[in-house]
């Protein structure tokens, strides 16, 4: 039977197992829509803004370990898309986008709604296509699908004109294999290079596990605990990482860098050897390079080899994929117990704990997010936004499992926790799930409330407002001499009253006593529920670790 | 090879697609590297070219480029043969002002260096020149005293040295990339 292009992405979708496409529709991309009102199985998640479809995509794609589609008509609904597919191509997300184009004979000409986005996102794409010929469409979803969710993951955005949709004329053929013969993503680690990590490993007496993001992605955080357990190795996590060993373990000695804990980023100061699983020595991990982990000889395991000796040398670079890699590691690394080395990452902690919430009679944002992780047990997904309530978040939230923490980690995007707290509940609708924003980032993306209404997307709001742009508003505080230049938000509107003209409830809170009753109000209600936290203005993030600076500048508490 | 240690020659095998050097070129920029020259064309593949980079840049950086090229999707391989012996061969067309009376001297350099004059003109000689970037200097400093209204310059192409196992200067094996021209999924190891 002959099928429309459109009809042939929806096709290929179902073979691709998707469920749910997060989108919005214009001129160029409505013939995918007319096909897709006839798909019942493609469930379409209307947004109100784009950026939410890209987002609510990537969310969906982390609380899942699958790929999160969106799509969007030309030009501004495809650029819209674009911060949101950054922020996948940052943190290595699984998504693909599928953006309607005008019509091939008006490509080129600045037609009403074109934009080059194949163009645009080529910086931010793993990989993208303009699709010019119906028969091109499913190699190139297959394509796309495959590149987006095998090695490091990233997201590709799919561009077709809006008359290779229409094109009637082709059999829907669904290709069995991809044909890219420029793309082989490793799995197994050359032994040469297994054998000399585990040499390092064997022989380091003060050895820490870096356990990133790679470790959520390639489902390997039970070998990395298998590994920590066998050699008793202190396990430290990126941001990302967070979820990848629960919270509570014995091993875990918390995140590191900018914000992280004082022990934390000691231990790493300390150590003899790094084991870095699937993370990318990103700058506000390490600081100024050159007096990150002095002491310390480098493994670093990563799925991309670009990233080996990119910002830290290595002395044992692997290359491989962590879940292959960690077995033959384990065969190989003996049994350990670093008596001293372990009582003394405690002894770091005691002494450097993670900052107690100041009892000062006022709501601080710090108290909420204890609260939060009280009332939570580590069992919900917590979506954060980007800023001082991202850190907090960081520091007092608990994880019990994996991929409960999800965050704007690498491109720190704002506004991220409202449409990615939306694609997350409906990846893990047996989860609660915490949208946890402050009041700037929450004001880029709220417009999506009527997304969560709309399809009763059962995401609890929680606003940290403290009216201003709270971590920028931290550097003026410590670096711009207190010139607090377009910071300040005079202007929010009531988020109570927001929420009822949304239809959800809306719980005002401004004391402590009434902090841990709203959580649960909110919890046992059913549907969405927003809760703005009326938090105290100017309350700083610590530790912190100036940008391009080393532990040595180290602030780890407030100023008394 | 090269003139300058910092320079390294890289060889890429890729796709023919549109879009491929918008990508490549894309990646340079983004990332800071410095093309001192680059050189396309077809390969002995139907549907695969082949790149001569000269990259600027230390150990570390020329590392940085040749991933990050063998992570762009079309790209199929990357080589940096610098330390390889290589045949590395440039064309230049040079455009040299010559009148009646300079005309003879220009001739002389230009068969002494085994170069060929394409075009003469009232007041101008345009020369065609091959060989490594050495020569076409040489040639160029020696000319320039006439004059030099136009050069141009292709950028280097380069391949290593006859080898023994009959391979590529990519290092594939001759039936390495057979099965990309008739659809099936590429077989030979990265």
């Amino acid at each position: 039977m002959e099928l429309s292009g459109a009809e042939i992405v929806c096709e290929s979708l179902l073979k691709e197992g998707v469920e749910v496409i997060f989108g919005l529709p214009g001129g160029a991309v409505l013939p995918l829509y007319g096909a897709l009102s006839k798909y019942p199985d493609l469930r379409h998640v209307l947004v109100r803004h784009e950026q939410a479809a890209a987002m609510a995509a990537d969310g969906y794609a982390r609380s899942t370990g699958r790929v999160g589609v969106c799509s969007a008509t030309s030009g501004p609904g495809a650029t819209n898309l674009v911060t949101g597919i950054a922020s996948a191509q940052m943190d290595s997300i699984p998504i693909v986008a599928i953006t309607g184009q005008v019509p091939r004979a008006a490509i080129g000409r600045d037609a009403f709604q074109e934009t080059d986005v194949t163009g645009i996102t080529l910086p931010i794409t793993k990989h993208n296509y303009l699709v010019m010929n119906v028969s091109d469409i499913a190699p190139a979803i297959k394509e796309a699908f495959h590149i987006a969710r095998s090695g490091r993951p990233g997201p590709v955005l799919v561009d077709i004109p809006k008359d290779v949709l229409l094109d009637e004329r082709t059999e829907f053929v669904w290709p069995d294999s991809v044909n890219l013969p420029g793309y082989n993503p490793p799995g197994e680690a050359p032994q040469d290079q297994i054998d000399r990590a585990a040499e390092l490993i064997n022989q380091a007496e003060r050895p820490v596990i870096l356990a990133g993001h790679g470790l959520l992605i390639s489902h390997a955080y039970k070998e990395m605990q298998q590994l920590a357990e066998k050699a008793q190795i202190p396990v430290i996590t990126t941001l990302l990482g967070i979820s990848s060993l629960p919270t509570d373990h014995y091993l875990n000695v918390g995140f590191p860098g900018m914000h992280g804990q004082a022990y934390s980023s000691l231990t790493i100061d300390k150590a003899d050897l790094l084991i870095a699983l699937g993370m990318r020595f990103d700058d506000r991990v390490t600081g100024r390079i050159k007096d990150f982990a002095p002491n310390a000889k480098v493994v670093h395991v990563d799925i991309d080899p670009s990233e080996l000796n990119k910002n830290v040398k290595a002395d044992a670079p692997v290359l491989g994929d962590l879940k292959p890699v960690l077995n033959q590691l384990l065969e190989k690394v003996e049994s350990n117990v670093h008596i001293d080395w372990l009582k003394y990452v405690d002894a770091l902690r005691a002494e450097h704990p993670l900052n107690e919430v100041p009892q000062t009679g006022e709501l601080l944002p710090q108290y909420v997010l204890t609260q939060l992780a009280q009332a939570t047990q580590g069992d919900s997904i917590v979506v954060t936004g980007v800023g001082q309530h991202q850190m907090w978040a960081a520091q007092y939230c608990r994880f019990r499992e994996p991929n409960t923490l999800i965050t704007s980690g690498g491109l720190g995007s704002m506004g991220f926790e409202v449409p990615a707290a939306l694609g997350a509940k409906m990846g893990r609708p047996d989860k609660v799930v915490w949208s946890v924003a402050g009041d700037g980032g929450f004001q880029m993306t709220m417009c999506d409330l009527a997304t969560a209404v709309e399809n009763n997307i059962d995401v609890k709001f929680a606003i940290l407002n403290n009216g201003t742009l709270g971590m920028v508003h931290q550097w003026q505080d410590l670096f711009y001499e207190r010139d607090y230049f377009s910071t300040v938000y005079s202007g929010n509107p009531d988020f109570v009253k927001l929420a009822e003209a949304y239809g959800i409830s809306g719980i005002r809170v401004t004391s402590q006593e009434e902090v841990a009753g709203a959580i649960q109000q909110a919890i046992e209600t059913p549907g969405p529920v927003l809760l703005d936290f009326v938090v105290k203005r100017g309350e700083n993030v610590y530790p912190m670790i100036p940008a391009g600076e080393s532990i040595h500048e180290m602030m780890e508490r407030p100023p008394a | 090879m090269s003139l300058d240690e910092n320079l390294h020659t890289i060889i890429a095998l890729v796709e023919d697609r549109p879009g491929v050097l918008t990508r490549i070129a894309s990646m340079f920029r983004r990332r800071g590297f410095n093309i001192a020259s680059l050189a396309v064309g077809r390969s002995e593949k139907p549907g695969l070219s082949r790149m001569t980079f000269v990259v600027e840049g230390d150990e570390a950086t020329v590392n940085q480029v040749t991933k990050q090229l063998d992570k762009l999707i079309e790209v199929i391989r990357v080589t940096d043969i610098t330390e390889q012996e290589i045949i590395a061969r440039e064309l230049a067309l040079i455009k040299v002002h010559a009148t009646a009376a300079s005309r003879s001297e220009v001739i002389q350099i230009v068969q002494l260096f085994r170069a060929k004059i394409v075009d003469v003109g009232a007041q101008s000689l345009v020369i065609e020149t091959t060989g490594d970037e050495g020569k076409i200097n040489a040639l160029h400093d020696l000319l320039e005293p006439f004059g030099i209204i136009e050069m141009l310059r292709t950028g280097l192409v380069a391949m290593v040295r006859g080898q023994a196992d009959g391979r590529t200067s990519d290092g594939a094996g001759l039936e390495a990339f057979s099965h990309t021209a008739n659809g099936h999924q590429y077989g030979a190891g990265s």
